[in-house]
């Protein structure tokens, strides 16, 4: 489609953000092509330009890599706790008994938990975000 | 080798006449051809040059006729053309040549195209390029001798290598004609992989009787010796004079006195599953013929699944032949043949459909491959024809049939198999005939180019099926719905309308790729031949030559050279057979002197040599102690003279003297395109040269 | 005792706190040591690399550097989470195979003092490790209590077996690598086709219907071959089958009730380990109940016996065709798994 001159509409569609990465296109593609990679190629620019049609994919991700920059490590329910709030709020107390269950079971923990060298993956990931803009 | 005898002539006899061609615009668009010819007349004519003229087209006639006329009119002894490359006019200009009453092998080709003008851009470094390259030719064409071609015997007997319809078709041309033929196969019967299939496209003759009446005629060709179940183990020699090695593999019948009367069959209590005939899909005996017209009728015992070379019981076939045709003791014997010419026609094998894991064959019984789908609707088949599930029993209400099966897959095979998509047709057409199963057609795109094949497409598109173009993703048994329970469900993406679809359908069959032999790498080694990487065989060239190899003698027809339909290799194999008959009835082939000889003096018999031939060219004789080359199997590669320690082989046509002498003349030449020296003679003055460099 | 440097993931602490604890638990009986890597990163999983290319593959880097700088002799970097384990194999293939990335990348690494030459540390899975180093006879042969009786679905999941960077499998499709090893368990094994279909990743927090739809096909075949349990070897395709089965049978009005475990769980119950101890009963659709039933019921057997191959098939029909036969190994690259 993009070279069929339609780059806006692939910007715009929802296609690459339900993909979930499991790969079967890559290892049965008969030319070889690597679509997984191009759907991340859509999606890294579809952020950039804001072309996203919907942003609870775009942005489920920007809070999971933000808090992860941040700490070193995801934390799963700062992230749930921000997305269902944002995007889901009627659907927050139907997650409770999930919640609960986790928690019992001591699968979820409530602080996030923060790596030693933070400073340095910062200091990483920011060089990382001049480069890439300069791409 | 016979060279003829003479000596370099001296200096003051050299004339040689120079031809810088412009080749339309190829070469002439990034040298100045013009200025070469001009700089050739002024500052060659010490080296001899007589003459140096340019022209548009030198391989035109009018610019062969420059040579030929020239040699008249100026007493010319050498020539040199600087064009393009001798791979495609050497023969032009040394006909020429010898038209003009020469000896060809005084003319030189060098190649200032794809050598200079195709690799430039700098027009001006390229004519000084192009001024060394002929400067190296002519130092190198006055060391050229006149040489004349080794004549070899042929004979008129041939070796014809598989009994599918590419051999058989081979083998009926040659016999007709009247010579002889030895038809090697290695399975029990000829018919290859014809002789399983139930119609052929685009006429749905039925395949075995079209193809039975040429096994017969093969058969009883008085002219023909069938070696079946026999398998070639060596090739020597060389064009017109092969000697071939053939393992007959015992059959434990004696042809001799078995009359084909099948009893032994009937009683052999073994049953095993028909790997090859039936493609896994049927049983056999022990002892089997691999069908009913099978040519010849004499059956073979396989050994390994004998029960009584197993446990030395049985011997039912024994008990019950007539003629004591059955015979334990039989060995394999060695066959010696002496032939002129072989054509190789082995065929193919089928993809492994089973590497495709995502299309479920072998874990999916309802999954069939196209050869098994064959012999389902074959008649003579392991279900007489009716068109089944694996079940034996239950007729498909629903059948898919999937292209491209391992073709043109960079994970597979990356080329299309040619046959498959009018077999796809065919099968449709076939199940149409035997089941009212609904059919689904799946491919990528209908390639249905030969004559009668789109009007054949177009007929079965009127007989109704579904085609839908899309390459299913895969074939699983898991049903997300209840109208899939208990179905095959295939995957796909129907491009036409853009949508994702699942087909249940009760039977698949896949159109499965054809792919070389699994060992045809090394039956290219030992025929001398080259194959491709995937394994094909490799032909003299694609579009000018497609039966002829690079190895004189050795001819391909048929599915060795590439998928093709049956058309296709009847013609091939006619047409090894018409070039093969050619060589017979010239009786005498003239091979290139381009050789390479052994100096005995300076021999000191160190073997390094000999296993370098490629050729297998080069024998060593005990009682002298030194090396020889036979000047037949030579083909000049140059490897041995390379290699020689003592330097004791020269090549004729490419002697070191003149090799040497070429290089002298492209250091002649400047950056600036002015002559550093003139050349002396005898050649090779390594200082002379690296003042010429350092000026 | 085979030393392996060691990445464990966010979520062993979290979510797939099971696996690290039955993880631990074997890895005495299989003869491995594992040395975390010192102050390890989150990898980003299938989230940074679609926002951005460098810093998500910067982010994984770290890591490898890290490992890089702890071999002491080229020991290799195991991760038990497949998409970790995706993910550092893939940063360092990419980096490998494209000159500009790994440029980049290793630029951005030198503004926190590190560097990373791709192909310095292996990446390796963790199955793979226990099936070509360890192999399947010592695994049988430290197997003290067979799971006879208890009937799984070998869930391997998609990264594991695609795009394999790696080349640890020779089947994207198919592999058997889970399935022989869960037998060498001793435990009966159904042949489960969806073993390498997609759980649905983060889908149940973006588009619900679709990611419990995944699920759901998941469980119900896994139901439909009678399997009691599934046995998985990533966290995520774990938290999802197991947390989101009641919100699944919610929206589709079934009634599923899929216990899924980790490998490693089975392996360590298999030598003789306390469930509890492995974690087993930590899961939201509770296994503990179905593993003491599946194991009271089947009677001790000589350990000979464990990893028996299984009961041979009913005779077919003599009118049935015959099937092809499917080649020895698959799963594994076939060299590794001739033991």
């Amino acid at each position: 489609m993009i070279r069929a001159g339609k780059r806006a509409e692939v910007l715009r569609s929802n296609t690459p953000w339900m993909c979930l990465s499991c790969y079967h296109c890559v290892v049965r593609c008969p030319q070889e092509i690597e679509i997984t990679d191009v759907m991340y190629a859509i999606k890294t620019i579809a952020e950039k330009e804001h072309t996203y049609p919907s942003n609870v994919g775009p942005d489920f991700t920007g809070v999971f890599i933000g808090q992860a920059r941040r700490f070193g490590r995801s934390w799963e329910i700062g992230l749930t706790a921000r997305h269902y709030l944002r995007h889901f709020p009627l659907r927050l107390p139907g997650m409770a008994p999930m919640a609960f269950g986790l928690f019992r079971h001591g699968r979820i923990g409530i602080l996030p938990h923060r790596i030693e060298q933070r400073k340095q993956l910062q200091a990483i990931l920011k060089r990382a975000d001049e480069l890439e803009r300069a791409q | 080798m016979t060279a003829e005898h003479s000596h370099l002539p001296a200096e003051n006899e050299i004339r040689i006449g120079v031809y810088v061609c412009h080749c339309g615009s190829n070469i002439a668009g990034v040298v100045d051809v013009a200025e070469v010819a001009r700089w050739a007349a002024e500052n060659l004519k010490d080296q001899g040059v007589v003459v140096a003229r340019d022209y548009k087209f030198m391989c035109s006639s009018p610019g062969q006729e420059l040579v030929t006329d020239d040699i008249k009119n100026f007493g010319l002894n050498r020539i040199v053309v600087a064009a393009c490359s001798p791979h495609l006019h050497e023969n032009t200009f040394r006909t020429a040549t010898a038209r003009g009453g020469l000896n060809p092998y005084l003319c030189e080709l060098v190649s200032i195209r794809e050598q200079d003008s195709w690799v430039h851009t700098d027009k001006a470094a390229a004519t000084v390029k192009a001024k060394a390259i002929l400067a190296g030719g002519v130092e190198r064409v006055r060391r050229n001798e006149p040489l004349s071609p080794v004549r070899v015997d042929i004979n008129p007997a041939t070796l014809v290598v598989g009994g599918g319809i590419a051999g058989i078709s081979a083998t009926l041309e040659l016999a007709d004609a009247g010579f002889k033929v030895y038809l090697v196969e290695k399975d029990p019967s000829i018919g290859g992989h014809m002789a399983q299939f139930d119609k052929t496209f685009p006429t749905l003759d039925c395949s075995a009787c079209i193809l039975t009446p040429k096994m017969v005629a093969a058969g009883t060709h008085p002219n023909v010796e069938l070696l079946t179940w026999s398998e070639v183990e060596k090739v020597e020699g060389y064009v017109g004079n092969f000697t071939v090695t053939v393992r007959k593999k015992a059959r434990y019948v004696n042809e001799d006195l078995c009359n084909g009367c099948g009893v032994c069959q009937e009683k052999c209590p073994k049953k095993v599953i028909d790997e090859v005939f039936e493609a896994g899909l049927g049983y056999r005996k022990a002892i089997y013929t691999p069908f009913d017209q099978a040519v010849p009728r004499t059956p073979v015992i396989d050994r390994p699944n004998c029960t009584y070379f197993e446990k030395g019981t049985c011997k039912a076939c024994e008990k019950f032949c007539e003629t004591n045709a059955i015979d334990f003791n039989q060995e394999d014997s060695i066959v010696t043949l002496e032939v002129g010419n072989i054509i190789m026609a082995t065929g193919y094998d089928l993809f492994d459909a089973r590497k495709m894991t995502q299309y479920g064959y072998g874990r999916l019984p309802n999954v069939f491959t196209s050869l098994e789908f064959e012999r389902l609707s074959n008649s003579a088949g392991p279900t007489n024809g009716h068109v089944v599930l694996r079940d034996g029993v239950t007729e498909p209400k629903s059948v898919a049939i999937v292209h491209c099966v391992g073709s043109r897959d960079k994970n597979h095979n990356n080329y299309c198999s040619a046959i498959c998509c009018m077999q796809s047709l065919k099968f449709a057409h076939l199940i149409k005939e035997h089941t009212e199963a609904t059919i689904y057609d799946f491919y990528i795109d209908m390639r249905t180019a030969g004559k009668g094949y789109d009007e054949f497409y177009q007929r079965i598109l009127e007989e109704g099926g579904i085609f839908v173009r899309g390459k299913p993703a895969e074939i699983t048994d898991v049903a997300r719905t209840p109208e899939e329970e208990g179905k095959l469900i295939l995957s796909v993406e129907d491009t036409l309308i853009g949508q994702q679809r699942r087909f249940p359908v009760d039977m698949v069959i896949l159109s499965s790729g054809l792919e070389p032999r699994a060992d045809a790498k090394e039956l290219a080694v030992r025929f001398g031949i080259s194959c491709s990487f995937d394994g094909w065989a490799i032909e003299k060239h694609p579009k000018l030559d497609p039966v002829a190899t690079m190895t004189e003698g050795v001819f391909v027809a048929g599915c060795v050279s590439g998928p093709k339909d049956i058309p296709a290799s009847v013609a091939q194999g006619a047409a090894a057979a018409a070039r093969v008959l050619g060589r017979i009835q010239q009786k005498v082939m003239s091979l290139e002197p381009i050789k390479a000889t052994v100096h005995a003096e300076h021999c000191s018999g160190c073997r390094i040599c000999n296993t370098m031939c490629p050729y297998n060219a080069i024998s060593f004789d005990d009682a002298l102690g030194v090396s020889s080359i036979n000047a037949a199997m030579c083909q000049g590669c140059g490897t041995c003279v390379a290699a020689c320690p003592a330097g004791a082989i020269s090549g004729t046509g490419f002697s070191d003297e003149q090799v040497l002498a070429q290089i002298e003349g492209l250091l002649m030449v400047g950056a600036d395109g002015a002559p550093l020296r003139r050349s002396a003679f005898p050649v090779a003055h390594h200082e002379a040269v690296e003042e010429a460099v350092r000026a | 005792m085979s030393g392996y440097l060691y990445y464990p993931g966010c979520s062993m602490e979290g979510s797939g706190r099971s696996y690290r604890e039955s993880l631990e638990g074997v890895l005495e009986p299989l003869g491995i040591t594992l040395e975390e890597i010192n102050d390890w990163n989150c990898c980003g999983a299938t989230e940074y690399v679609s926002l951005s290319t460098t810093p998500a593959y910067a982010m994984i880097a770290r890591n490898l550097a890290i490992a890089a700088g702890e071999q002491k002799d080229g020991e290799s970097l195991v991760a038990a989470c497949s998409a970790c384990y995706l993910n550092l194999a893939k940063a360092d293939h990419y980096m490998g195979k494209q000159p500009a990335l790994n440029a980049r990348v290793n630029d951005a690494l030198g503004a926190g003092g590190l560097h990373y030459d791709p192909g310095t540390v292996r990446v390796r899975h963790l199955l793979e490790v226990i099936l070509t180093d360890v192999g399947l006879d010592a695994v049988k042969a430290a197997v003290k209590r067979p799971l006879t009786g208890l009937k799984v679905a070998p869930y391997l999941g998609c990264m594991v077996p695609r795009p394999d960077v790696t080349g640890m499998t020779s089947d994207h499709d198919q592999p058997k690598s889970l399935d022989m090893l869960l037998r060498a368990l001793g435990a009966e094994v159904v042949d489960y086709p969806l073993r390498t279909e997609c759980c649905g990743g983060h889908m149940t927090q973006i588009a619900p219907r679709v990611g419990l739809e995944l699920i759901r096909r998941l469980v119900s075949e896994a139901e439909r071959l009678e399997a009691v349990m599934m046995v998985t070897v990533c966290p995520m395709c774990q938290i999802n089958i197991d947390a989101y089965q009641g919100e699944m049978n919610a929206m589709f009005h079934t009634k599923h009730k899929m216990p899924i475990v980790f490998f490693t769980q089975l392996m360590g119950v298999a030598f003789g380990l306390e469930p509890k101890k492995m974690g087993v009963g930590r899961e939201y659709t509770n296994a503990s109940k179905t593993l003491a039933k599946a194991l009271k019921a089947a009677p001790e057997l000589a350990l000979a016996a464990a990893g028996a191959p299984p009961a041979p098939r009913p005779r077919p029909d003599k009118r049935a065709l015959p099937m092809p036969t499917m080649p020895q190994t698959p799963g594994m690259a076939d060299s590794e798994v001739q033991e």
